[in-house]
């Protein structure tokens, strides 16, 4: 086919320097460049403890003092007998189960509510996700007051509607302050499980609904029969988040109870910090925190396993 | 005037500005297999969940069996069962739990659900599937399968929402075969949604023409191509189309290609229209010819007319050639331009 006269002149000549290959040509540099940010970060702030924690574990260290020697597993021989150990690996193991459970019931409850339309539904989406969004100094210094031992809302509400006749000291008593703890752990992870849940839940066909309302299931048969068993993978991928983020979570115990009354609400990671800062034996404290390891490795594959699952489904 | 087992009363249901259906009248009568056909948007499957109860009315009235179903009356209620397009399986239950599903919902005893599983299974030859779910079928084990749950129930009203345009074209014919006899033999009222003629002229004992909302055109396969009630349903249906020509300003002609055929080729003695057909193209598509052209004064110049001759007329044809075509004038239709009405709608 004949090109146009126009067509077969030569590009000008101002163009030849770019033919020489840029950086933006070598895909290879150009993706490690690119992910060299991230990489830094990661090995800096969380591999360069990671490992600085596992060999604290292993040492006699103490702050203050820049002796270094290896003691092998004395550190955990140390803590396995310690009653306040257990005491703070039952309440991880506790606070976290039992928060993730109400979270489950309380976001598909709340998916289900905000998938139906109505007035103002927008609005309430947004107020949903503020706990998610919140720094957890700052909500847990709001839960403080909240739970105040002299000026409690939830004390004035519960009294002003008769649901209790003498004024309740939430962090004074180990029951209460297991049950405020295992509150604001559900009300910072309930948002992000109800989001997911709404995700998954528009995932789901409409005609798949449709076909059950037709085939005449009622609500709760189609819930639990239709609805909730397509939407169990991607609830379980927020379970397994709410599972990692709850069991390491230092800030709410830290900054609610301090591990207290009488050391009852420690978990591992406000014990570790307590022995390790605190008391100044940095390898006994590497030690507690490292208990959980096994458990959030196993926690984790399950989450990629199940996250590939959901992929290749559908 | 007898009442159908369904009966659709000056319904409507408008989507703010959108008339999606725009004042539908219908009478179904029992046993029948009423087919729902139309171009999509032209507001069918709206009016099909409208009879489902998935959809509430606008305004108008729809009786079932003599009963009024307004939303009060929820779709489990209604004595349907639908079958969707997509099939709408539920992906996490075997095929044996899929079909037994409306039957747990009306409470019968498993021993009877089972009995009934299994018969609707062996009706549709998917007895050995049972214990599979959706995802290791094949479409048309799909198919079966969206059909077992819609039968099992022995549903007053049958609602299909293009239940085979999810099959390739050689197993749609077959399933075409299979589900006209399925019905026939139950005997259960029927709406099928399609917007494919040839499956709606196949498959219906009647077809409703469907256009921006409202019925076009009610009656037997024969009758709406024979005698389209205006020229939307005469252009929708057939393959090729009708042929329309402007007669003049007030009217226009049309008429079957396959009624478009060599002068020579029409008995003697019939009374029949003749053109002059300017051939521009001519197709084989094997079984017959497919001839474009146009035709001359009277009719305004440079209007594209199609013959479809079977391969049992033999009549040279050349392109770039003017034959002698003529028209039977029994298979003649005129409409009014203006409204594209039929002129001699009525006439059986």
């Amino acid at each position: 086919m004949a090109l146009p006269r126009e067509a077969r002149r030569p590009l000008p000549a101002a163009v030849a320097p770019l033919r020489r290959r840029t950086l933006a040509d070598r895909e290879d540099w150009l993706g490690r460049l690119m992910l060299a940010p991230a990489l830094v970060y990661v090995v800096a702030l969380v591999g360069v403890p990671f490992a600085l924690a596992l060999a604290l574990a292993f040492s006699s260290a103490r702050s203050g003092s820049l002796e270094f020697s290896w003691v092998g597993l004395r550190n955990f021989w140390a803590i396995l007998p310690d009653p306040q150990f257990h005491r703070a690996l039952w309440n991880t193991l506790r606070f976290t189960l039992v928060s993730q459970a109400l979270v489950i019931v309380l976001a598909v409850t709340a998916a289900h509510v905000l998938s139906a339309a109505f007035v103002g539904r927008r609005l309430v989406r947004f107020l949903l996700l503020l706990p998610w969004a919140a720094p957890v100094a700052l909500a847990a210094i709001g839960w403080t007051w909240i739970f105040d031992s002299t000026f409690s809302v939830i004390n004035w509400t519960m009294l002003w509607l008769g649901l209790t006749k003498r004024w309740l000291y939430w962090f004074g008593e180990p029951q209460l302050a297991t049950a405020a703890i295992i509150i604001v752990h559900v009300w910072r992870m309930f948002p992000f499980a109800t989001v997911i849940t709404l995700a998954g839940m528009s995932a789901i066909p409409q005609e798949i609904s449709e076909a059950a309302v037709i085939d005449g299931a009622g609500f709760w048969r189609r819930f639990f029969q239709v609805n909730l068993p397509l939407l169990l993978p991607i609830i379980t991928v927020a379970v397994l988040f709410g599972v990692v983020f709850t069991s390491t979570d230092l800030s709410v115990v830290y900054l609610l109870t301090r591990g207290g009354p009488y050391n009852s609400t420690h978990v591992l990671s406000s014990l570790a910090f307590q022995r390790g800062i605190f008391g100044g034996d940095l390898g006994q404290g590497a030690a507690v925190a490292l208990f959980l390891l096994p458990v959030l490795v196993v926690v984790a594959i399950l989450m990629l396993r199940t996250a590939r699952r959901a992929e290749v489904g559908a | 005037m007898e009442t159908g087992f369904v009966e659709i009363r000056n319904l409507h249901k408008h989507f703010g500005e959108v008339r999606a259906v725009d004042g539908v009248d219908l009478s179904i009568k029992e046993g029948e297999l009423l087919v729902l056909l139309g171009p999509s948007g032209c507001g069918k499957t709206t009016l099909m969940r409208m009879i489902a109860g998935l959809e509430v009315p606008t305004s108008g009235q729809i009786l079932i069996g003599g009963e009024e179903v307004d939303e009060d009356v929820p779709p489990r209620a209604r004595g349907v069962a639908m079958v969707f397009q997509s099939y709408a399986l539920y992906p996490h239950k075997t095929a044996y739990d899929n079909i037994a599903f409306p039957l747990q919902a009306a409470g019968l005893t498993p021993a009877a659900i089972r009995g009934r599983v299994q018969g609707a299974a062996k009706r549709f030859s998917i007895g050995h599937l049972l214990g599979r779910r959706p995802r290791q079928l094949s479409g048309g084990e799909r198919q079966r399968v969206a059909l077992s749950r819609a039968v099992v129930r022995d549903p007053k009203v049958f609602l299909f929402d293009e239940p085979l345009s999810n099959l390739d074209a050689q197993l749609r014919a077959i399933a075409r075969y299979e589900l006209k006899e399925l019905q026939r033999e139950l005997g259960t009222t029927t709406i099928y949604v399609t917007h494919d003629q040839v499956e709606a002229m196949g498959l219906g004992d009647r077809i409703a023409v469907m256009n921006q909302g409202r019925v076009r055109q009610v009656g037997t396969p024969q009758h709406v191509y024979d005698h389209p009630a205006d020229t939307f349903v005469a252009t929708f249906l057939g393959s090729p189309p009708m042929n329309l020509l402007e007669q003049d300003a007030h009217t226009i002609l049309g008429f079957r290609p396959e009624s478009f055929v060599p002068r020579q080729d029409i008995p003697a003695g019939t009374d029949a229209e003749v053109f002059a057909f300017k051939v521009r193209q001519v197709e084989y598509l094997g079984a017959d010819r497919l001839i474009y052209g146009a035709v001359d004064t009277p009719y305004r110049a440079g209007q594209t007319v199609i013959a479809d001759l079977p391969v049992t007329i033999t009549t040279p044809v050349a392109e770039g050639r003017i034959h002698e075509f003529a028209v039977p004038r029994r298979a003649l239709r005129t409409f009014d331009a203006a409204t594209g009405l039929a002129r001699d709608r009525g006439a059986a």
